[in-house]
């Protein structure tokens, strides 16, 4: 059987659209896994937690610095927290966020799963009457779709913090003064898509590395493919998000 | 080791399993090609067949892992093919399966490996009633200390035992067992044929076991199918296939 490069992606698309889907339908059935899902937060949520911080609190720096010299260009170095601020809320932290979550945990969840397949692990689980779709895969999605967005959130208030030392470094801007133009700024309209699409962001990044998992086959080569396309998968579909919500937000007039 | 009479326990003509005709293929790989055979109760049957003759496909069918193209499999009376996911798990309840690579849950210890199935099949028991259960299924397997121990500190044949607790802990009518001893060394694969025997004996199961370890065979087989081109080939036991003419046959035997 030689199939086109074609039918294998509609294929593939096919069987993560299915496998995407089954969520929904399963995640409202009984039984529901409380104790395996908060271990799932606390992996996926707390232990991001260092990494992201530390993450966003250098971009907010970096992007302050890099912002100035146009701004003082048109002598609006004043303008500096208005700006920063919005592009950190809106763009910068929840993408990088997401970016970050895909590379720790979608390669995680890829080779954790993956290795459980090739162990037959997964199958051990169905054979002992447990739905491993619902142990498994619904628990870690379910944490990536909630965790994921608490993440962004707290980014972006931490890369406002590196926003500050990056406005006080050529310069000086006052704590108060900083923060009131930073609240003047940003509105509801500004918030509400950054946060909604990180849910968004959350799911992808759960269901892709579930689904690379879980497919997973040919032994220890398999698991490391997994990983990767589970991030690369991933990464690449944030955007295409990230493209559509921009699209959504711009038509909403929420620009 | 005592000598015990395998055969006192069989009672012949009532079958817990029954394949008919199955078909499976892969791709172009015609894996069961009209597969028949019954699994009598109280009786170890061998399925003995070369590598990638499609031996764990069969069992993976009768558990309902994979689903045949063509044909019945009954298990305690139910078609398995036919089964939904809920009757599916009820007869999973009553049929143990022993995976070839163990399958323990590397993240979880010992305990909770064992606890796993009881868990999930909403039997309702105290802890107390858990413990016990659990230290009964350690004993059984004589590894009782390794209770908090991580799969990944046990040696092969340790896995290889606790793998076998976990499967007889929700005392299964009939236990599928993947290539039990593949990977062990031979007097490690002696001793748990030997236990397959001894618990076969103290929980009345009938199983099914894939094998292609001629000593492993010897030892628990009351009866032998031979796998050979998707076919049941031939079927006798120990004895009266090692004495069979047949060049296909004897190859193993050799």
């Amino acid at each position: 059987m030689n199939k086109s490069v074609f039918q294998n992606f509609l294929n593939e698309t096919g069987d993560i659209s299915r496998f995407a889907l089954r969520f929904f339908r399963e995640i409202f059935k009984p039984r529901f896994e409380l104790a395996e899902f908060l271990r799932q937060c606390y992996y996926i949520g707390y232990r991001s937690l260092p990494l992201v911080a530390i993450t966003a609190f250098i971009m907010g720096l970096v992007i302050t610095i890099q912002s100035r010299p146009t701004l003082v260009e048109f002598g609006a170095a004043a303008w500096l927290p208005k700006m920063v601020s919005v592009s950190l809320i809106r763009e910068i932290a929840p993408v990088i966020t997401a970016l970050i979550c895909a590379g720790k945990i979608g390669s995680g969840i890829g080779a954790e799963l993956g290795s459980m397949k090739v162990t037959e692990q997964i199958d051990a689980m169905d054979v002992s009457g447990t739905n491993p779709y619902k142990f498994l895969v619904v628990t870690r999605v379910m944490a990536t779709t909630l965790m994921v967005p608490i993440l962004a959130i707290l980014a972006s208030t931490v890369s406002l913090y590196g926003g500050y030392l990056g406005a006080n470094i050529h310069g000086i801007v006052s704590w108060k003064l900083f923060w009131n133009q930073v609240f003047d700024t940003i509105t509801f309209g500004d918030l509400l898509p950054a946060i909604i699409k990180t849910f968004f962001f959350g799911y992808i990044i759960g269901i892709i590395g579930c689904y690379m998992g879980y497919n997973s086959n040919k032994g220890t080569e398999g698991v490391g493919r997994s990983a990767n396309s589970a991030v690369v998968i991933s990464s690449l579909l944030l955007f295409v998000i990230d493209l559509i919500a921009v699209q959504i937000t711009d038509v909403l007039n929420l620009n | 080791m005592e000598t015990v009479d395998l055969n006192k326990n069989i009672e012949n003509g009532t079958s817990v399993i029954e394949v008919r005709n199955v078909f499976k293929s892969f791709g172009d790989n015609n894996v069961l090609r009209d597969f028949s055979c019954d699994l009598n109760k109280g009786e170890n049957l061998v399925v003995l067949g070369k590598s990638g003759s499609g031996k764990s496909v069969l069992i993976k069918c009768i558990i309902g892992l994979m689903k045949p193209e063509k044909g019945s499999i009954h298990v305690l009376g139910k078609n398995v093919p036919a089964l939904n996911s809920t009757e599916l798990d009820k007869m999973r309840v009553k049929v143990g399966f022993l995976f070839q690579s163990n399958a323990l849950y590397d993240s979880m210890t010992v305990r909770e490996n064992l606890e796993f199935p009881l868990r999930r099949h909403w039997i309702k028991t105290s802890k107390e009633d858990v413990n016990r259960l659990v230290i009964e299924a350690l004993t059984n397997v004589g590894l009782a200390d390794t209770v908090d121990m991580m799969p990944a500190e046990l040696s092969g044949g340790m896995r290889k035992r606790i793998a076998l607790a976990r499967t007889l802990i929700l005392k299964p009518e009939i236990i599928l067992y993947d290539e039990p001893t593949t990977g062990l060394d031979p007097i490690t694969a002696k001793e748990i044929s030997n236990l397959m025997v001894e618990l076969q004996q103290k929980y009345q199961t009938s199983s099914i076991i894939i094998s292609h370890d001629i000593n492993c065979v010897k030892i628990v087989a009351n009866r032998v199918v031979m796998l050979i081109d998707g076919k049941c080939y031939a079927t006798g036991t120990y004895e009266e296939l090692e004495r069979s003419s047949d060049k296909k046959i004897k190859q193993f035997f050799e």
